[in-house]
């Protein structure tokens, strides 16, 4: 097996997703599926190939240190779930235990 | 059973640019909140970064100052994980190609080895509301461009991480890349300490790379001067050392300095590790810095502390010692050396003594960083050194004059004038005093006919007492000695 | 009223063209009716809008439509005095994933319900600057995750040939409209052969260009790698004068490519003689629906004729494609959705009394099933002891399938291969299974992993009336290329011209 259910609560949290126990355990088994399926790569003999991260190979792409106008704080705001005045608000961050 | 501390310091640093690093927003301090944002700095869906040229020749700067290697082929990773201050729910920083390598900085003592230097951006500011449970988030700070410091455990003690950090700032100053402004978060400091029950590593050995066998380390963040940086050390080491003497072993660990209570607090929010994840940024292409460019770069380094100690000892005759307080502050030896543009050189000395006598009192009264925050000009100081030399005022007047002049911002000339307050070295004016002084003293000229030369400078006391200081001491002296001489009975 | 014209039967039958509706003009025939001020900008979408009202209540591919605006533009495009920009009122639909501002921009997601966006993406301000009317937006698969369409918190777009099965996925909704004819033009994004699938599903033309060749600000990101946006038109002259528009090198992208955009159009009738044509031969193997691979073979036959030169090559890291895929394209997925944390926009669950109860159900709520499994699949091989076996072994095996390109280009200059194994399939048959459906991403994914340009057009039909679409690839920035063949063979054939009869 090559992802178990507790991995998956593990991966979930790490990427601050609430999963519920059906949900969980119906990926468990799906992406126990596609990960079986790319044990496939294993065969793809990779010794001394350099990894590709960029397919077109540009460097050193800048812009220049000058300022441009910023958005508005409304505009900033315009979505904002819960704001206070001029600042975004989110419930307090407490230690989880 | 002795324990000798295993410090590294790490140090965020904000480069001086005009924009942001990936976007073109400014980077004044104290805007409005959400004022200085934009999609791209904001991580709106659908955006992406692009580098500012000055960021990464600024980071250049810092790690050629520093010594470093600099990484032919510069890549910039993403750090994977949530908190409110971070929009996009990564930060871009580097992994493992960082800027700069291998760097030293150098103490009296010792070299301290600087493992690496790498750009990053920075989180914005949160605000928490204790009675609403909630917390407020001002974005105005994501995206200004970091540098991240970082030194190798070659730190043996809260004095010397104290030392390099003043020595860092220093230097830092002197590269003209940052404020260096801990009050301000332009300049963050978190430190990491063991105990090892092994000799001090020496880095001259290339040992110190881990920690001691004993050891494992804590984290302490939220440290806000370099002073607590130093309380917290010492703190730690207590701690450590009792959790050791008790037979326990002390956690790896994150913990915060809580500056009011003197102590370090276990921060018990991380319970899962943090596994950041990272990967090669996808949005960010490579930079690569020419051999060619780093020469220019090199070149057009302003002179370093170190070198311009050794240069002003040099050229002024100064101490080595005074020159190195005097270089200490970019802002004290810029100081020193505008006074010496519009002085004769032989004064130097002179001038060299008051800025680190009278002038360091008065700033570490008045809890000042800056020489500048006297609002002492250079001019005034010449203007003063030249009152005492030309014989107008005597040094100990001299030092009233600079009190009042702090106070009233006046020049030492105009604030001399105006109260009328000279040196008396005109010889008629004196010799009238100087006789009457003689007239009173009877016992004192006995002494003096007898050959006690001591009487002569009671008689210069008293000759300035009576003119109320006024008396130029060496005139005194001698037109007392002629007086008495033809008074000779 | 030029619009009411009658039409040659074999151009516009069945019960998909209402008719009082407009015969189906693309892009350059609305043109010169403008140019010949045989037409207005506000007659066009009169006609559209009638068109839209009648039929998207069956097709649904859209997400947002807003009549009185589209009127408004039409109107101000009237007013203007100064000269046309080159696509001076033509219609263009937009995939639901690139930002307009201040029009909802939701990935066709939960997550991104009401959100706003307050800037436009550099393609959709190059759109305003020619003159284009921004039609609305078009239904997707959530943040691209998909080849069906189905995986759209608003429900499936219906393909308007078959209204039973997808209209593939995921700028489903871009292509079915310019199939059902809502508009001659739509923009779709492709990250694994999301504008060519539908393209080929749709009977309509797709291209994917160079990775780098359009610009990605304002594209809501799936994988940074591998994502482009792209024109889906019913013509390949009408993809030519849409890429024109759009593509060339923009300052707030650090990976686009600063190379001259060439004249496309100019490009179109150069022919194919002499132009060397590759059949990769692990294309052609098991899985492939036969009346696909014939139409493919027929295609081949008929490029010779015009004069290609044809060869087989081999591609034999192709084999590797789909897992190499899900493996990158999830890693940088699962990065790029981070930022849906309900703080800024968007979705916020109101049971999160705490940060990290807010984080956990506003992302377990916002994001739909087929999102959460690639979250979680791209933070597994990115995860600290995996990485290098997934992740940094996939990135080299990603070299190995551009080395295959890069040989084959040395060989040909152009490459033909089915855009999908199948024609279109009925909509649930895939959903449950993920890897079935991942599997049928075959001829698509190696050119995203490449960064070469690929177009998908339609060259026939099944028994059951269903389309069927070929690829032509080509090398980095070589879209003329594909042009060039794309378009004789469109001349030689009418594929182009059929309609869906619903």
């Amino acid at each position: 097996m090559a992802i178990s259910i507790k991995d998956v609560e593990y991966l979930a949290h790490l990427a601050r997703l609430q999963l519920t126990a059906e949900e969980l355990s119906r990926f468990s088994s799906q992406l126990d599926e596609i990960l079986s399926y790319v044990e496939k790569l294993k065969a793809a003999k990779t010794q001394g190939v350099a990894p590709t991260s960029h397919v077109l190979k540009l460097t050193n792409v800048f812009r220049e240190d000058q300022v441009k106008p910023s958005l508005s704080t409304e505009a900033a705001l315009t979505n904002a779930p819960d704001r206070e005045g001029p600042f975004f608000k989110v419930p307090r961050i407490i230690d989880a235990s | 059973m002795k324990y000798v501390p295993v410090i590294g310091l790490e140090v965020h640093l904000q480069l001086k640019t005009a924009s942001k690093i990936f976007c073109g927003c400014a980077t004044t301090f104290g805007a409005a909140p959400n004022s200085q944002v934009c999609p791209v700095c904001l991580g709106f869906p659908g955006v992406l970064p692009v580098l500012n040229r000055q960021a990464l020749v600024l980071g250049i700067r810092v790690a050629l100052g520093l010594h470093c290697q600099i990484q032919p082929h510069i890549v910039f990773h993403r750090k994977n994980y949530f908190y409110p201050d971070l929009p996009k729910g990564f930060q871009i920083s580097q992994y493992d190609l960082p800027l700069g390598t291998d760097g030293v900085v150098e103490l009296p003592e010792r070299k301290i080895r600087i493992r690496r230097a790498h750009l990053e951006e920075d989180a914005g500011k949160l605000i928490h509301k204790e009675a609403e449970d909630a917390s407020l988030v001002d974005f105005n700070r994501t995206g200004m461009p970091l540098l991240e410091i970082v030194t190798e455990p070659d730190l043996t003690s809260p004095e010397e991480a104290y030392l390099y950090l003043k020595t860092l700032k220093a230097i830092l100053e002197y590269l003209e890349v940052s404020d260096c402004d801990m009050e301000k978060g332009s300049l963050r400091c978190d430190t990491n300490i063991s105990l090892s029950s092994l000799t001090p590593p020496s880095p001259l050995r290339g040992e110190g790379k881990g920690e001691g066998v004993l050891g494992t380390r804590a984290e302490i963040k939220n440290l806000n001067s370099f002073k607590a940086v130093s309380r917290a050390l010492h703190f730690e080491i207590q701690r450590q050392t009792k959790v050791l003497e008790e037979g326990e072993k002390v956690q790896q660990e994150t913990r915060t300095w809580d500056d009011v209570q003197g102590v370090t607090l276990s921060m018990r929010s991380k319970e899962y590790a943090h596994d950041y994840r990272y990967f090669p940024e996808p949005d960010l292409v490579p930079f690569t810095v020419t051999p060619q460019e780093l020469e220019a770069v090199q070149k057009n380094l302003p002179e370093l502390p170190k070198v311009r100690a050794q240069r002003l000892a040099q050229q002024y005759g100064l101490s080595g010692a005074d020159a190195g307080v005097l270089t200490s502050s970019k802002g004290t030896a810029d100081y020193f050396e505008d006074c010496l543009k519009i002085s004769s050189a032989s004064h130097a000395k002179m001038l060299a003594n008051w800025i680190l006598s009278e002038m360091a009192r008065e700033m570490n009264e008045r809890n000042l960083e800056n020489i500048s925050g006297l609002k002492f000009p250079p001019a005034y100081l010449v203007e003063l050194v030249g009152l005492i030399e030309s014989g107008r005022i005597s040094g100990k007047m001299a030092k009233e004059v600079f009190v009042e002049c702090l106070k009233s911002s006046q020049s030492p000339a105009a604030w001399v004038e105006s109260k009328g307050l000279t040196q008396v070295s005109d010889r008629s004016t004196l010799k009238e005093a100087a006789l009457g002084v003689i007239q009173e003293q009877v016992q004192a000229v006995a002494d003096y006919r007898k050959g006690k030369d001591q009487a002569l400078m009671f008689l210069v006391g008293q000759l300035m007492r009576r003119t109320q200081g006024a008396a130029s001491p060496a005139v005194s002296q001698e037109i007392l000695r002629e007086l008495l001489e033809e008074r000779r009975p | 009223m030029p619009l009411t014209e009658k039409v040659p039967s074999s151009r516009c039958p069945g019960s998909l063209t209402p008719p009082d509706s407009p015969f189906p003009l693309t892009a350059q025939e609305l043109q010169s009716l403008y140019q010949t001020g045989k037409t207005t900008p506000s007659e066009v979408v009169e006609a559209l809008i009638r068109r839209i009202e009648g039929l998207e209540p069956k097709l649904h591919t859209l997400t947002w439509f807003d009549a009185a605006r589209v009127r408004e533009q039409a109107k101000a495009l009237e007013r203007q005095k100064d000269s046309k920009g080159p696509l001076w009122g033509v219609p263009v639909l937009i995939k639901d994933n690139i930002c307009v501002q201040g029009v909802p921009t939701t990935c066709a997601s939960k997550i991104l319900k009401g959100f706003h966006p307050p800037y436009d993406a550099t393609v959709v301000e190059r759109l305003k600057k020619a003159g284009a009317i921004l039609l609305g937006m078009a239904n997707m698969d959530e943040f691209a995750f998909g080849s069906s369409c189905e995986h759209s918190c608003y429900g499936p777009t219906r393909n308007p040939w078959d209204p039973t099965r997808v209209p593939g996925g995921s700028s489903g909704g871009s292509a079915a409209a310019v199939a059902a004819h809502f508009t001659p033009m739509a923009l779709g994004s492709d990250t694994g052969g999301s504008i060519r699938q539908p393209a080929a599903f749709c009977g309509v033309v797709g291209l994917k260009p160079t990775y780098g060749r359009v610009s990605r600000y304002g594209l809501i990101a799936f994988a940074s790698s591998l994502d482009q946006i792209g024109p889906i038109t019913r013509t390949t002259a009408d993809c030519a004068l849409l890429l024109q528009t759009i593509a060339g090198f923009d300052p707030r992208d650090s990976t686009s490519g600063n190379l001259e955009v060439p004249n496309y159009l100019k490009a179109l009738e150069a022919g194919v003689k002499g132009l060397r044509l590759g059949v990769p031969k692990e294309y052609f193997v098991d899985g492939l629906d036969p009346q696909v691979k014939q139409s493919i073979e027929a295609a081949v036959a008929k490029v010779q004729k015009l004069g290609m030169r044809v060869t087989e090559v081999s591609m034999p890291n192709t084999q590797y494609a789909i897992p190499t895929y899900y493996i990158v394209a999830t890693a940088e997925a699962s990065s790029n959705l981070a930022r849906f944390d309900g703080v800024q926009y968007g979705h916020r669950s109101p049971n999160g009394q705490t940060l990290l109860k807010m984080y956990t159900q506003t992302r377990g709520e916002g994001f739909g099933p087929e999102a959460k499994r690639r979250i979680i699949l791209g933070t597994f091989v990115l995860s600290s002891g995996y990485y290098e076996a997934y992740y940094g072994h996939a990135l080299k095996v990603r070299t190995l399938i551009k080395q295959d390109f890069d040989r084959a280009f040395q060989e040909v200059d152009c490459l033909i291969t089915p855009t999908s194994p199948t024609p279109a399939f009925r909509l649930g048959e895939k959903l449950e299974d993920p890897l079935t459906m991942y599997l049928s991403d075959i001829f698509t994914i190696s050119v995203n992993l490449s960064g070469v340009p690929a177009l998908s057009i339609p060259c026939g039909f099944t028994q059951e009336g269903l389309p069927i679409g070929m690829q032509l690839i080509a090398k980095p920035f070589a879209e003329e290329t594909l042009f060039r063949v794309a378009h004789a063979y469109e001349q030689a054939t009418d594929w182009h011209q059929r309609q869906p009869q619903g």
